[in-house]
């Protein structure tokens, strides 16, 4: 998106609403509604402040009037652009170019899920797709161990490299208290559980939990008042390749290679200096792409990149610091905790997996079967 | 009433033809078949008939939560279009990537009408 001004919004408020599995009952608006007064809390606004609101969630067919209606609000801009798991990030685009025009003043961005409680074919119904449904895949299981066995017959990448990225995952997530796996996991033993699709066993894959949250973004001059450091938004790009797995033009390719270069040329950064990296693990070969297509190592090379703890706790790079979809949290469409995580910890609120000093952030999103991508880059004060 | 670019697919694989689109325009295959061109923005799109042959471009095996696994492929056409499948006849896990694969029809089932399935080429076994 040009046009966009670099640091033209700051991020004031983040948080999650409850996660894991919530009380019996809960719905996703009430999930949203939830992170939403959490989110003001935290930056000292009050929902006669929000008049600006972008919410996505696979449970509420017009999501944006039944939260409005839930908050009693009117808001003067409203955007429920949902393209997956990646649509959290594509608003923090649009919420920035209302701001910038005046649209809005107070934008929260929102997301709840209860897959957990009620089955994750019940919160996002299947489509049928006649070119690919007769074949029974799994999906997104499928589609994505479509796109590991590429990049294991391309490159030489291995399983094991996979189950490293699931292993430094889950020491990030020993260091979240709210995260939801509890014990350490081995290389053996992401290897040797259950077979879901090959390349993929059931710990190569992220979790199955509710949950939800918001952000909220100000203009940079509004943003100096409120309780918290402000995060100033640097960038932010995005790309759509396809929607199905058999339309992706290449498979070892995402179009994080596009919405990076879109990010980081309107924040003026390179992937060098980023600080920490959030990125969208629905499946470990994800943030082997991902580091990629973002510049964080050459094409082909993400799978040897994340050997030897290069990208867990005490490495050489912080990628997935809250634990990943893999440890911490997935509901379903999990960009917006990428978001949150990464506000925490330019804020330096992240207690034992803090990253020190941390300065700048990319937050990553994906979404569908690497279909859209939208890279959001963070940055502290000392940034802009 | 216009024949929808599924049922002229279907009617296709029915009497064992595996069809595509070609768009005189773009110079290109078109899969799935669609009402416009997605290369050139064209309506004018002419079915063909393709050999059946093609390369395996991707791999996997899907496990259900009980019983045995399938392979899933995509396969580059010789022509230019690449489609999901699977391979059939072999081992699931024995499918490779850059494998020579022929079309066949997987005859229709209840609800499920016929679809394009893959068995090894000659002198492709590895």
């Amino acid at each position: 998106m040009t046009g966009l001004r670099r640091g033209g919004a700051a991020i004031v408020g983040a948080a999650e609403s409850d996660l894991g599995q919530v009380g019996p009952g809960f719905n996703v608006i009430d999930l949203m509604a939830q992170g939403i007064t959490r989110a003001l809390d935290d930056c000292g606004l009050t929902l006669k402040d929000v008049d600006g609101l972008l919410c996505a969630t696979t449970q509420s067919r017009t999501s944006g009037l039944n939260l409005s209606e839930y908050l009693g609000i009117s808001p003067a801009f409203i955007d429920t652009t949902i393209l997956g798991g990646s649509s959290f990030m594509f608003h923090v685009g649009h919420a920035l170019a209302a701001i910038q025009l005046g649209l809005c003043n107070v934008a929260v961005i929102a997301y709840g899920s209860t897959q957990r409680s009620i089955g994750r074919q019940n919160a996002s119904v299947r489509e049928i797709n006649p070119y690919e449904t007769p074949y029974r895949p799994f999906l997104p299981s499928t589609a994505y161990a479509l796109a590991a066995s590429r990049h294991m017959h391309q490159y030489g990448t291995t399983r094991g490299q996979m189950a490293a990225v699931a292993v430094a995952a889950r020491q990030w997530a020993l260091l979240n208290p709210v995260a939801w796996e509890k014990k350490p996991l081995t290389m053996e033993e992401v290897l040797s559980a259950r077979m879901v699709s090959y390349p993929f066993t059931v710990r190569d894959i992220c979790l199955v939990t509710d949950g939800g949250g918001a952000i909220v973004l100000v203009s940079p001059e509004r943003a100096k008042s409120l309780k918290k450091p402000p995060v100033y938004v640097l960038g932010q790009g995005q790309a759509i390749t396809h929607a199905n797995i058999s339309s992706m033009p290449d498979l070892t390719v995402t179009g994080a290679l596009e919405s990076g270069r879109q990010a980081y040329t309107m924040a003026g950064l390179a992937a060098k200096d980023i600080d920490v990296v959030e990125l969208y693990d629905a499946f470990t070969i994800n943030t082997i792409l991902f580091l990629e297509d973002l510049g964080f190592c050459p094409k082909g090379e993400g799978g040897r990149f994340v050997e030897g703890g290069r990208i867990a706790p005490g490495g050489e790079l912080p990628v997935n610091t809250n634990g990943g979809g893999l440890s911490y949290c997935h509901p379903g469409m999990y960009g917006l905790f990428l978001l949150i995580e990464a506000v925490r910890q330019l804020r330096g609120e992240c207690g034992e997996r803090q990253v020190q000093g941390a300065e700048t952030a990319v937050a990553h999103g994906n979404g569908g079967v690497l279909s859209s991508q939208s890279t959001v880059i963070l940055g502290t004060a000392a940034t802009v | 009433m216009e024949q929808s670019p599924l049922a002229i697919y279907q009617a296709y694989i029915d009497k064992g033809e595996l069809a595509y689109q070609w768009s005189p325009e773009a110079g290109r295959a078109v899969f799935y078949p669609r009402v416009v061109c997605p290369y050139s923005g064209s309506t004018e799109l002419e079915w063909r008939v393709a050999s059946g042959l093609g390369t395996v471009y991707a791999t996997t095996v899907t496990y259900p939560f009980q019983g045995p696994g399938h392979n899933i492929v995509l396969v580059d056409c010789d022509e230019g279009f690449r489609m999901m499948s699977r391979v059939e006849e072999i081992d699931p896990m024995a499918v490779k990537i850059g494998m020579r694969v022929k079309f066949r029809v997987h005859p229709a089932e209840g609800d499920q009408p016929a679809y394009p399935v893959f068995v090894p080429a000659e002198g492709s076994a590895p």
